[in-house]
């Protein structure tokens, strides 16, 4: 007896877990450190910053267009969003309008970022859970956004498409009429993930009540996008300080009533059927303004067509001077935010009227709301940890920067 | 995008601040559609508590903090704070000023939001924040030395890391580059390369 006296006075029900870097519920590379007792969480350190590549400094030392495709690094779930951000900035400083089938192909896009986003964490967050036939029929349909993203600009994934003024290329119309096609399909693909899901006993047990947000949570620790939206709150920048041509499309913004895991998953479900009406009325749109430019013509943003360059010595000399020098921005400040899939992505651009920014800070939205992770999780269970961050909606090439 | 309208609510909000708060707001000024109150640095968390807590304001939720340095200024950092208000949707931002030695006011009290926001500013620049509760590093690699985002600060780093197959372990050393980063200077039209290429001095010798 005298020997377990000892272990009675320490607390052996209190020790310290080191979860990640390399743990597949990490959704990256993040490493916490857990205080337990028992099973329940009493704190959680979030040691992030592994993926850190220094995006604010180097953007610094790039030219604005050069800066550009650093934005597809960032949430590289949905990289046409955050270039989309960038591009506002700038033409928030310069003060121009991007032609209107621009704008048209710049919120399709948007949309099925928005798409691939949500396709990638519902089906990742359900098999944190234990799931793992539904992010299969995710990613069957995500890789058909992929080749859409594709064939908009020759990469899957860092397309580097949108520019200040617009976009890179025209669409073909064999591909907006193929998007069209697979907008007709999906809804249907979503019932039947629905159907193994949402109603799934196990999944509710796992969700329905945990990881709660209030509206409190909300305020004091700055949570945007579906963070909010799940709560009951319809907060969603396209809709309440709306850019590019948000304002003339008909979507619903889905709201929650728990703020639960649960509610959040639903959200983002209802919110990519939005997406779909979205692309829909885009296509719609852009076939009753019928063809138009897609970059601004005629300014020294865009640059000059290939065939102007073989006979005007003037448009050689542009085209030189935009790829080699870029374009310069006024003197002046701004902040552009775009709702991103995962929250309110913001671009804080400090201009000096140089060709390179001065500073450019990158307001991620999943920042805020990992650092809400000892807030949100204090409390609930060890399995509940994996659940809650699943549905967060966290990229580390964000975080990081 | 920009109206008359929002022009004018922003300055009837302005004029409201600077008249509430005249001792925290050294100026303010509307710059594309958006609002930049120039404050005082010790005022900061009661100008921030007001933004926070006034009605006509309702400015609740925290969205950014981040520093910006001008090494050629006395005091060289600017920390900029973006709020948000979802009830009266609009956005303002709150500039102060400060230097390498003088800590900022905290607002972690106000907002638990900010705490990662204001570890990041002192770790990408060394601003220092008066009663932080937890004032680490954040982005950088464990044992870093340096403030990254300083424009002093070169953009290679001073370090770089790999891992040494002789060792079987992970190596730090000093950055060798094969070639200079080239940095061209694009406003005067006489001068190309800033970076010196070897052979340059010859020119001067001559």
């Amino acid at each position: 007896m005298a020997d377990t006296a000892h272990i009675a006075d320490m607390d052996d029900r209190k020790f310290t877990l080191n979860f990640g870097p390399q743990h597949p519920a990490a959704h990256g590379v993040l490493r916490m450190i857990l205080d337990l007792d028992g099973e329940i969480v009493t704190r959680v350190d979030s040691h992030i910053g592994l993926l850190h590549r220094g995006t604010e400094k180097l953007l610094e030392y790039k030219t604005y267009l050069q800066g550009m495709p650093y934005f597809d690094r960032l949430d590289y779930c949905s990289p046409m969003n955050q270039e989309h951000a960038w591009c506002l900035a700038i033409e928030k400083l310069l003060g121009v309008e991007v032609p209107r089938r621009a704008s048209l192909i710049r919120v399709m896009y948007s949309e099925i970022g928005r798409i691939m986003s949500h396709l990638l964490n519902v089906g990742t967050g359900v098999m944190d859970v234990g799931a793992l036939t539904p992010i299969t029929w995710c990613f069957e349909e995500r890789e058909k956004l992929c080749v859409f993203y594709e064939r908009a600009s020759g990469s899957r994934m860092h397309a580097a498409y949108f520019r200040p003024g617009g976009v890179h290329q025209d669409l073909p119309q064999r591909l907006i009429d193929d998007i069209a096609t697979w907008c007709d399909q999906f809804p249907g693909k979503l019932d039947q993930i629905e159907g193994l899901v949402t109603e799934n006993r196990i999944f509710k047990q796992r969700n329905v009540d945990i990881g709660v947000v209030d509206q409190r949570t909300i305020l004091d620790w700055g949570f945007s996008g579906v963070m909010v939206r799940g709560s009951g709150l319809a907060w969603d920048l396209r809709r309440s300080q709306p850019y590019e041509c948000y304002s003339e499309l008909d979507f619903k913004v889905p709201v929650g009533r728990h703020g639960d895991n649960y509610d959040r998953y639903v959200c983002r479900m209802d919110e990519m059927r939005e997406s779909v009406k979205i692309i829909l009325q885009c296509i719609d749109l852009m076939a009753k303004d019928g063809p138009g430019p897609v970059l601004l013509a005629g300014s020294k943003l865009s640059p000059p067509r290939r065939a102007d360059m073989k006979n005007s010595m003037e448009a050689l000399i542009h085209h030189f001077k935009l790829y080699t020098e870029g374009f310069h921005v006024p003197e002046g400040e701004c902040y552009a935010a775009i709702e991103a899939p995962k929250g309110e992505f913001g671009v804080y651009l400090v201009a000096d009227g140089t060709n390179r920014p001065y500073r450019a800070k990158i307001r991620a939205p999943g920042y805020p709301h990992l650092q809400a992770m000892d807030h949100l999780c204090k409390g609930l269970q060890l399995a509940d940890v994996s659940a809650v961050l699943g549905t967060l909606d966290i990229v580390f090439g964000e975080i990081d920067r | 995008m920009v109206t008359m309208m929002d022009t004018q609510a922003l300055t009837d909000l302005a004029a409201h601040i600077e008249g509430r708060m005249p001792d925290a707001v050294r100026s303010w000024q509307i710059h594309v559609g958006e609002l930049t109150l120039l404050a005082e640095r010790d005022h900061i968390v009661p100008l921030l508590r007001f933004l926070r807590d006034d009605q006509q304001c309702n400015f609740e939720s925290f969205v950014d903090l981040c520093g910006v340095d001008y090494p050629e200024r006395s005091e060289r950092f600017e920390v900029v704070y973006h709020l948000l208000s979802m009830r009266m949707n609009h956005r303002i931002r709150v500039r102060i000023r400060t230097d390498e030695e003088t800590a900022v006011p905290s607002c972690v009290p106000l907002w638990p939001a900010a705490n990662w926001f204001e570890r990041e500013a002192f770790d990408m620049y060394g601003i220092q924040f008066a009663d932080h509760p937890d004032l680490r590093r954040i982005l950088t690699d464990y044992g870093f030395e340096g403030w990254p985002l300083r424009k002093d600060f070169p953009l290679t780093g001073h370090y770089e890391v790999r891992y040494d197959d002789l060792e079987k372990r992970v190596i730090y050393e000093p950055v060798k580059l094969a070639q200079e980063y080239r940095n061209f200077d694009f406003l005067s039209p006489w001068e190309g390369m800033t970076t010196v290429i070897p052979g340059d001095e010859k020119a001067k010798e001559g």
